[in-house]
């Protein structure tokens, strides 16, 4: 789960890492409220969930009134690589020196947690870690015992942070680590990490992503999910309870499991075919979840054919088919041809009991891929 | 030969109260599994299915001599299990559990690496050496005892590839489900490994998906070290970046890592062919043996 910027800096703040002054505003009049607040320059961003929002014209820094009026008609409202911005955060602007990258991460390949410092700061981070990457410094930590205050200041000074900032730089880095173990963060990242000309570190931008599997012991953080205000399918599919990824073909997947899925999906695009999604119902679906699927599946407009693939070792074939037969048997005429395989746990029980006048059933993965393929040529003409 | 698990195995069920323990002990059971004993807190003295259980993993080990485990305890207890039983001398823990909490998995694999017992998982199906033993949650008629080990990171996809293998009247030593989430315990590495050391095993299969580099890691032990053939199998070509495509470790990242193209290339430059269909994979075995 991503939290918005204006919510991470208030889990930062509240944990003593210093932010500028801001307001939330959802309107123009809120704007201009702000800005009084806060005074000139402000800055003003929008609260979406989209990476390099500056670069795409959603982060403006007004000087004057007019300027804060004009970018908030702007930005409220605008397209950000589809996402509407209903919110924009108005903030103090902070003339610096320099940006630094401070952020707390768990790497996989060691399996620890590993804690970040680069003193190229700014936008293009991402960049100085592909082409520089020994312009990062980074410690791993034993999740055991937490970050050791020698391994704040080894980081900081492995990353060349001038020595008169190391103290505050390596206090913000412990307080983020901290703060990112207190609440079962995936990340937990400072950029830029803005040094102002009389040597403050203060946080101009704040990314706090919380681990989905562990937002149960977190419910004050679990709160702060809002409606994705992306993709109303992925919000359906959410409230479903489906791992469920749009995307632009028009042949709709459904499969248990998520290797199997995917490799369905690479095989529609092996077979000349354009995958409308992922879905996988999981492990043991029984027939609402399956009837779910469909209704998920058909409410795409773009999906043209749909392809069912269960290989059942926990799912059971006869519940999945009597599933596909109840959903469809509510249609006077089914929306886009369906194409079942089923093997197995009571696949042959299942193959007895779909209905034929509804679907059509193939034995193997291939043979139903390039069935489901087929059927979306001839559907979308 | 087999590696893991065989008919010598006895394996305590962590979890065998619950719904899911329950089912699955049966079934491990009718499948020749010699489980010995559950444990769950305050359930010691009952019995699930004829099996006896105890209060903790410690009175099972020291009273039924087991020394396997298969863990089904749900996620926000399962870390707990896995330190208790990484606490005991067993020499195997199989844990099953879904959606695991990242940060307590980081744990679990820091006290992993000071014990001698392995970890499969979690987040897998588990561990089945055909015709002998069966740790976790796999339909175990698909599989049949052969030659070909099998090791994946994915349950339903290692079902397809077995029974494109199976088909073809090609068995299997022991096939691995070892999970798909960031942080596991045995990785490709280790159980390459394990096949490579065991003599019956004359060809392996190996399925990744998108996520983590535990691929590009696997390719480099199997150029330098392997003697056994190598087929390879990657789901996850058409997946778009950032988007998590079910399993928590089966993510693009935004800079590009973890993709299925560096992935196949990277086993392809260590003479692994990697199939565009699960078929496929079989060809390529097929043709090793």
């Amino acid at each position: 789960m991503r939290l918005h910027e204006y919510q991470a800096k208030e889990v930062f703040s509240e944990a003593g890492i210093p932010t500028p002054e801001s307001r939330l505003a959802s309107s123009v009049e809120e704007v201009m409220e702000a800005v009084e607040a806060v005074g000139f320059p402000a800055a003003i961003k929008a609260q979406v969930h989209v990476g390099g929002r500056g670069k795409a014209g959603g982060i403006k820094i007004a000087t004057d009134e007019d300027e804060a009026r004009e970018y908030a008609e702007d930005i409220l409202g605008m397209d950000l690589k589809g996402y509407t911005v209903e919110r924009v955060l108005v903030e103090a602007g902070v003339d610096f020196v320099n940006e630094l990258y401070v952020g707390v991460t768990m790497d996989r390949g060691e399996g620890k947690p590993v804690a970040m410092v680069s003193e190229q700061g700014g936008v293009n981070i991402e960049e100085v870690a592909a082409e520089e990457p020994d312009a990062i410094a980074r410690e791993h930590v034993d999740p055991a015992f937490g970050i050791h205050p020698y391994q704040t200041r080894k980081a900081v000074y492995d990353a060349g942070v001038p020595a008169e900032l190391a103290r505050d730089v390596s206090s913000v880095l412990s307080t983020l680590y901290d703060l990112w173990e207190d609440s079962d963060a995936a990340d937990a990242e400072i950029n830029p990490l803005m040094v102002t000309d009389d040597g403050e570190v203060i946080a101009a931008d704040a990314v706090l992503n919380i681990d989905d599997d562990a937002l149960f012991r977190h419910p004050d953080l679990a709160e702060m999910e809002e409606e994705a205000a992306g993709d109303d399918l992925e919000a359906k599919a959410n409230e479903y309870g489906f791992d469920y990824v749009r995307l632009s073909g028009n042949v709709g997947i459904i499969g248990n499991g998520a290797g199997l899925v995917m490799t369905t999906l690479d095989l529609v695009d092996h077979f000349g075919g354009e995958p409308a999604n992922f879905l996988d119902i999981g492990g043991g679906a029984k027939a609402e979840r399956v009837a779910n699927a469909l209704d998920m599946v058909f409410s795409d407009e773009n999906v043209d054919s749909v392809v069912f693939n269960i290989f059942g070792g926990i799912t059971r074939g006869d519940e999945v088919a009597q599933g596909i037969n109840e959903a469809l048997e509510r249609f006077d005429e089914i929306p886009k041809p369906v194409v079942v395989r089923l093997a197995g746990t009571n696949a042959e029980e299942g193959m007895e009991i779909l209905n034929t006048d509804l679907v059509q059933v193939e034995s193997t993965l291939e043979s139903a891929v390039k069935r489901a393929v087929q059927n979306a040529e001839e559907v979308s003409g | 030969m087999s590696v893991f698990v065989d008919d010598d195995t006895r394996v305590v069920v962590q979890g065998i109260t619950g719904g899911e323990g329950r089912f699955h002990t049966e079934q491990m059971i009718e499948y020749g599994t010699n489980v010995v004993a559950g444990a769950v807190p305050g359930k010691g003295g009952q019995d699930v299915d004829g099996v006896p259980v105890y209060d903790t993993v410690h009175a099972a080990v020291r009273e039924e001599d087991a020394d396997a485990s298969v863990v089904f305890v749900p996620p926000a207890f399962a870390a707990d299990a896995l330190f208790e039983a990484l606490d005991t001398d067993l020499d195997l823990v199989v844990a099953i559990t879904e959606g695991i909490p990242t940060q307590d998995m980081a744990r679990v694999n820091k006290r992993l690496s000071e014990v001698d017992t392995a970890l499969i998982g979690p987040n897998c199906p588990g561990i089945i050496t055909p015709g002998e033993a069966k740790l976790g949650i796999l339909p175990g008629n698909i599989f049949e005892s052969g030659d070909v080990g099998l090791v994946s990171r994915s349950g339903t996809l290692t079902y397809q590839v077995v029974s494109n293998l199976t088909e073809r009247g090609i068995g299997q030593t022991t096939a691995i489900g070892i999970g798909g989430d960031p942080i596991i315990g045995t990785s490709f590495v280790d159980a390459l490994e394990a096949f490579e050391a065991d003599d019956d095993t004359e060809a392996v299969v190996m399925c990744g998906e998108i996520g983590g580099e535990d691929e590009e890691q696997a390719a480099r032990y199997i150029a330098e070290y392997m003697d056994t053939p190598v087929a390879g199998f990657i789901a996850g070509r058409t997946a778009p970046p950032g988007k998590r495509m079910g399993h928590a470790g089966a993510i693009v990242s935004g800079s590009g890592t973890g993709t299925a193209a560096s992935k196949i290339e990277a086993l392809n430059d260590a003479g692994v062919p990697v199939g565009d269909t699960p078929n496929e994979v079989a060809d390529y075995v097929e043709d090793f043996l």
